[in-house]
């Protein structure tokens, strides 16, 4: 441990406080804006879809394309889940078939 | 009384087969953290308050690293705000449904993890369920989730002997399926598509460490401009759903 308790202490409160900050302050911020407020309320309807994409390409952002082993798996695993839960739209089997499949291909196939 | 906490259970029987993927893959990534922090000195103690405190995976991952350097307090605090900006679009993106959640609402914002935020944000209850503690009980299970697999990597992280490798990608899985969900959900996909398109575009030019800011502004300032365009064409709200 190379700082003192109370000085990880101080750490720990300021990463929480941080962390509510970017959590609480859009409600603080819009708490009095009505939903008539048209910006806003097409942000709302909007920002879940994009939110979603970015936070695809946030879970792989260390894909690179120096090596196969750096794609190929993610691309494999991604493209079997969108087919799989197109077609049976049954979210677990989606997220576990396709997790099975990631976890084989980078344990056996691409190491 | 005793029939509010039976209809309180029912609710929580219906939020759970949602969770389960996130069960799975923060069990996996909380016990990675216990067995990471323990490596560095910080026993079940410390892990177990981060996790609950903290209660977002990357921060407390970023943490680590203030907890092993030199102390600045500062710094960790611009850090921290940096790695969660993210949680700015959930908040604008759950001013609506959140809004009449009452007494519960300050937990499900102080719980609003990507995971709870994905959930919340595509589970459609069964009508006679009350939303806000289905909202409460997904936000309260992945909470538990996440501060019991830490405590489990803490105190029995060196007995996993299996091969967990990849087990992570669970959650990428669990966004992947939330993500073409919405895109059969939806007729008009350019909200999806600006949200990839961004994204993968500042990854290129700013890269896996600092591409989630630019990524943000870059699709307020897309979106801004598709608003425009709607109005100016007339488009109604319901299109967009």
């Amino acid at each position: 441990m190379t700082l003192t308790p109370f000085q990880a202490l101080i750490i720990f409160l300021v990463a929480t406080l941080a962390t509510m900050i970017t959590r609480f302050l859009p409600f603080i911020i819009f708490k009095d804006t009505k939903s008539n407020n048209r910006y806003i309320s097409f942000l709302g309807q909007v920002l879940p879809y994009s939110a979603i994409g970015l936070l695809v390409v946030y879970c792989l952002k260390n894909v690179n394309f120096k090596a196969p082993t750096n794609w190929l798996p993610e691309a494999i695993a991604v493209i079997f889940i969108v087919i799989l839960h197109n077609w049976k739209e049954n979210v677990l089997l989606s997220i576990g078939a396709g997790t099975i499949i990631y976890m084989i291909l980078v344990q056996f196939v691409f190491i | 009384m005793k029939e509010q906490i039976k209809e309180k259970f029912k609710v929580l029987k219906v939020a759970f087969p949602y969770t389960i993927p996130v069960l799975t893959g923060f069990i996996f990534l909380g016990m990675a953290y216990g067995i990471l922090m323990k490596s560095k000195g910080y026993g079940v103690g410390w892990t177990v308050l981060a996790s609950l405190l903290i209660y977002a995976g990357s921060a407390q991952y970023v943490a680590i690293t203030f907890l092993t350097s030199i102390f600045n307090p500062l710094y960790a605090f611009v850090m921290t705000l940096m790695v969660n900006a993210r949680h700015l679009f959930y908040g604008i993106s759950m001013l609506d449904k959140y809004k009449n959640t009452g007494k519960l609402k300050p937990y499900l914002i102080f719980g609003m993890c990507d995971e709870t935020f994905s959930i919340v944000c595509s589970a459609e209850p069964p009508k006679d369920i009350d939303r806000s503690w289905f909202y409460f009980f997904i936000t309260l299970l992945n909470y538990v989730y996440w501060v019991v697999g830490s405590a489990i990597g803490a105190l029995l992280g060196s007995l996993i002997t299996f091969n967990t490798k990849g087990l992570d990608f669970v959650l990428t899985a669990l966004f992947v399926v939330i993500f073409v969900g919405q895109w059969k959900s939806q007729k008009d996909h350019k909200p999806s598509v600006i949200g990839v398109l961004c994204s993968v575009i500042c990854l290129f030019i700013f890269g896996p460490s600092n591409f989630i800011i630019p990524s943000m502004i870059s699709i307020m300032a897309v979106l801004s401009i598709l608003q425009r365009k709607y109005e100016k064409e007339g488009i109604k709200k319901e299109v967009m759903q």
